[in-house]
Parts: structure tokens; C-alpha cells; sequence
């Protein structure tokens, strides 16, 4: 494979995981445009934890994840006062605070950027994404999936026949923070060197941007979302310098006429029934 | 001040709630004894929704306790009541969006055992949560609505899905807020008979209503609220010819 595909390939792994860690948080109708923050907090924690403890990759990994699911329960009380609008606002707070902190933080490189990791293969990456999306399809079967779309339904009437809405929304943030974690500690290790910039607003956007094209109710459409958002500015390269217009003028049209993504669920199970009959 | 029995249920001790300067519901007290049907009527803004949400936890009350199944629940939060064996339907409806008549009947109940088999795909690790699920939309007759989005249903359907959400938790009590707004007679008649079945089988059900002849056939006991102030309280033919509650509830909408 040339590396071009290699680079391309890593970049859809990253962003699938990016994108299903507000894919969770979403599930319980809470919209986190903090989530690059997330990611940040992983990839230095688990740059750190490489190079200067000399820990194994996946111990790295997993403890970064932990960490930053703690990070994210944290996170996740405040902004169970907030809806909508204002939580995607102090989410966003969160994010640049997150930003800056690793930018004047000098142990880390400060605004210098942080490097000396091992590079990871592409298929240790894909593992990871594998890994994390067949967890979210499982999970997508299970009672407490049932329970936080009911919380995204209608919150109130979630509580009121005996679902416990704080634990399910604070328990979104601490997932959703934890995945974002793995992304950050797999672009950390596949870049092999990091910055603050890396992890900057715009970050946060592509991960809503895939999970909203790709399909905002079924976990597949991280996927979905992330391949496009890679892909599509690449195969527009035939419009030249129009290409990132021509990117926007798509999503534009997607959005227009599927307001829930490309992915759904009455999608997926004609899918399914197609390729069952067959 | 009521006694709490050992077949009392439900029991609300001197309840008390005001909203700002507006005296909700001020000292009602009233018991809910096992394997009765009880209902609560009175006039537009007695207070009656605000008593549903006050026994449920959706609002805290000012003043007086709430002891249910000999516990103190008071200042629960709404999923322990639920949870301790209560279960409510609303005014309103309020079914869930996205989800199938199927879906909403598995969402409340509580599956048994590890916490942590909630993370579990539900076929693989709580199937009685699928068997009661089936007892229950077999129940109300909602076989053909299976798979189909409870939201895009007809109104008199949405309500009985809305009951069996209610009553797929397995509650020892049944809340019901206004079961017949919206119903014609027939519809009002079946579910008039449902909920007799349901009570036979065991079930103790407290229930708002505004239809008197649905109240009158259904009730085993009354009690009649005006102005978040109890009026009244007995069997309906007592509460029919009662003078106070005729001029407060019968009379003035008999006016109108």
C-alpha cells in the first residue's frame, strides 16, 4: 500500500473514533463541541506515559482513556445544567481551555509541540477503531442504549418512568471523553509529534461534521462520515482550487436532503433484509 | 390525619405545595389501599396533575410526607420511586420519538441481576425482559404495532401504549393522568374493562380523570379536590349526591 493510502487510512481511524466519541454524547441529545479537548488530554497523556515511563503502547492507551473518562464525568455534571445551545457553548469553553493549558504547559513542550514517540502501524490503529466500533454496535443492542435514547427523546418523561437521566448523561460524557482519549493517543503515535494546535476547534467540528454526515442515529455512520470527510477533498481534486468548495456545496446537499445523514436505521435494516435474502 | 394500615399502599400525610403566592395544594392528606382503584377528580386547576407529580417526584413537596409500600419517598428522586414500584402515564402522552411501540415497552423495565448486563445486547442477556415485554403488548392488543414508530400512531392507540410503557415496569401501583382525555365512548368502555382486568389480577391503580360516568363506573373510592384543597372523599354514589362537591365541580361546569 503506498503511503498516501496509509496516511488516508490512519486519518479515517482517527476520525471514526473522533466521530463516535460525540456520536455516545449525542445519543443522549447533548452536543459536546469540546471533544478535540478530549483528544488532547489522550495524546499527551499517552505520549508522556510512552516516553518518559517507557509504558507499553496499549497501557498507554487504556490508561489515557481512563483518565480522560474521569476528566469527562467531571465535565459532564456542570453541563447537566445546560441544553442545547449553551452546553455546545461551554463544551466549546472547554475545548480552548484544554488548548491553552497544553500550550503554556511546559513539562509537555508547551506551544513547541511534544515528540519522541514510537510510530504505530496503521493496522494497530485499525484495531483500536475496529475495537471501539463493534463495542458501540454491541452496545447499540443493549437496555441502557434503550434508556439514553429515551433521554434524548424527551428527558423528562425519561425520568418520570424510572430511568436515571444523571447517571445516563454523566455516564455519555465519561464514554464519549474516552474515546476521544484513544483517538488522541493514536494520532499522537502515528504523527509522532504533537501540539497544541492539533487539538484545536476546528478538530472538535470535523468529529460533529462526520457523525452528522455520516448519520447522527446508527454508529455506523461515524464511519460512514469519517471515510467521506477524508476521502471526498481527495477525489475532488479534480476541481482543483474548487475543491474545498465543492466539498462544502456536497455537504451542503446531503444535509438538505437527509437531515439525519447518510446512515439511518430504516436504511440499515433494508440493507440488512437485501443481503439476507440474497 | 390517615393511618397507615398495613393494606395501605399509598398514604399522603398533611401534603403541602405552593407555587410562588399560589397555594397548589395545601394539607391533603389521603390513603391508596391495596387492590383498590381510586380516583382524584375536581374542577381545572384543583391541583390535581401538580398531587400526580408530587407522588412521582417531579416536584418536591412544601410541607407533609409521602409513605409508599411503608416507606418514606418523599425526597426521592423520580427513578427510585419509580423503581420502589410506581408507575405513571401522562396527560399528555409523551411517548418517545424515536423509538417503536416494541422499544418503549422494554425501556422500563428494569433488567434483573449485574448491573453491568445493561451493557449487554438484551437478547443475549435479560430475555425475560422480551417475555413480559410480549405479556404486555399482548395485553393491550398491540401485536400489529409491533415495529411500527409509537409517535405515528393514532391518538386512542398512543395512549394505550402509553399505559403499557407504564405498565411493562411491573408497578404495584398504576398512576393514570386523564386515561379517557381524547377517547370516545367505545375506546373509554375497552379500556374501562382493561383496567378492571388489570385490578383483578392484583394491581392497585390511582387515576385522574375528568369523564365522571368513566370515574363513577370505575372507582371503588373517590376524592375530590377544589382549589388544592380536599372537598371530599368516598364511594362515588356518596361523592354523587354530596352537596359541597356538586356545587364546586358538577354545579359550576353544569353552568358552563
Amino acid at each position: 500500500m503506498s503511503t498516501y493510502y496509509a496516511g488516508l487510512l490512519a486519518d479515517i481511524g482517527i476520525l471514526t473514533l473522533g466521530a463516535l466519541s460525540v456520536y455516545v454524547i449525542l445519543a443522549t441529545n447533548q452536543l459536546s463541541l469540546g471533544n478535540a479537548g478530549f483528544m488532547a488530554i489522550g495524546s499527551y497523556l499517552s505520549s508522556f506515559l510512552t516516553v518518559e515511563l517507557h509504558w507499553p503502547l496499549t497501557g498507554a492507551v487504556v490508561a489515557a482513556a481512563l483518565s480522560a473518562s474521569i476528566i469527562g464525568i467531571v465535565v459532564g455534571f456542570p453541563a447537566l445544567r445546560l441544553k442545547g445551545i449553551y452546553l455546545a457553548i461551554a463544551t466549546l469553553g472547554f475545548g480552548e481551555m484544554v488548548r491553552s493549558f497544553f500550550l503554556v504547559f511546559s513539562p509537555t513542550g508547551g506551544s513547541g509541540g511534544y515528540h519522541g514517540m514510537q510510530h504505530v502501524a496503521l493496522g494497530y490503529i485499525w484495531i483500536w477503531t475496529a475495537g471501539v466500533l463493534l463495542m458501540i454496535l454491541l452496545l447499540e443492542r443493549s437496555h441502557l442504549w434503550l434508556q439514553m435514547r429515551a433521554v434524548h427523546d424527551d428527558e423528562t418523561a425519561a425520568g418520570l418512568v424510572g430511568l436515571n437521566t444523571t447517571l445516563i448523561k454523566v455516564g455519555a460524557f465519561g464514554l464519549g471523553a474516552a474515546i476521544a482519549a484513544v483517538a488522541g493517543a493514536l494520532f499522537a503515535h502515528h504523527h509522532v509529534y504533537i501540539e497544541p494546535g492539533n487539538f484545536g476547534f476546528e478538530r472538535s467540528i470535523d468529529f460533529v461534521l462526520a457523525v452528522i454526515l455520516g448519520g447522527s442515529t446508527v454508529g455506523v455512520g461515524a464511519l460512514a462520515g469519517a471515510g467521506l470527510l477524508v476521502l471526498l477533498p481527495e477525489w475532488l481534486r479534480v476541481v482543483a482550487d474548487w475543491r474545498l468548495a465543492a466539498f462544502g456545496a456536497l455537504l451542503i446537499i446531503v444535509l438538505l436532503t437527509r437531515r439525519q445523514g447518510i446512515l439511518d436505521r430504516p436504511l440499515l435494516a433494508r440493507l440488512s433484509f437485501r443481503s439476507a435474502g440474497t | 390525619m390517615t393511618t397507615a394500615s398495613p393494606d395501605t399502599l399509598l398514604c399522603l400525610e398533611a401534603v403541602g405545595k405552593r407555587f410562588g403566592g399560589v397555594r397548589a395544594l395545601s394539607d391533603i392528606s389521603m390513603s391508596v389501599e391495596r387492590n383498590r382503584i381510586v380516583g382524584v377528580i375536581g374542577p381545572n386547576g384543583a391541583g390535581k396533575t401538580t398531587l400526580f407529580n408530587l407522588i412521582t417526584g417531579a416536584y418536591r413537596a412544601d410541607s407533609g410526607a409521602i409513605v409508599f409500600a411503608g416507606r418514606q419517598i418523599t425526597d426521592w428522586p423520580p427513578h427510585r420511586i419509580i423503581r420502589a414500584g410506581l408507575a405513571r402515564t401522562f396527560q399528555n402522552i409523551r411517548l418517545f420519538a424515536g423509538m417503536t411501540v416494541w422499544e418503549h415497552l422494554l425501556v422500563t423495565q428494569q433488567p434483573k441481576g449485574n448491573p453491568l448486563r445493561s451493557l449487554v445486547p438484551l437478547r443475549w442477556s435479560n430475555p425475560a425482559v422480551a417475555a413480559r415485554a410480549e405479556q404486555v403488548l399482548k395485553f393491550f392488543g398491540l401485536e400489529k404495532y409491533r415495529d411500527v414508530l409509537a409517535r405515528t400512531l393514532p391518538y386512542g392507540i398512543q395512549r394505550k401504549v402509553d399505559m403499557a410503557r407504564a405498565l411493562a415496569s411491573g408497578p404495584k401501583l398504576l398512576l393514570l393522568d386523564e386515561p379517557v382525555a381524547g377517547m370516545n365512548h367505545e375506546e373509554a368502555d375497552e379500556l374501562r374493562k382493561l383496567l378492571l382486568r388489570l385490578n383483578e389480577e392484583g394491581l392497585t391503580i390511582l387515576l385522574i380523570e375528568h369523564d365522571m360516568a368513566f370515574v363513577m363506573n370505575l372507582c371503588h373510592e373517590l376524592y375530590v379536590l377544589d382549589f388544592g384543597v380536599r372537598i371530599a372523599s368516598g364511594e362515588p354514589a356518596a361523592i354523587r349526591s354530596d352537596p359541597v362537591v356538586l356545587d364546586a365541580y358538577l354545579g359550576s361546569e353544569a353552568a358552563c
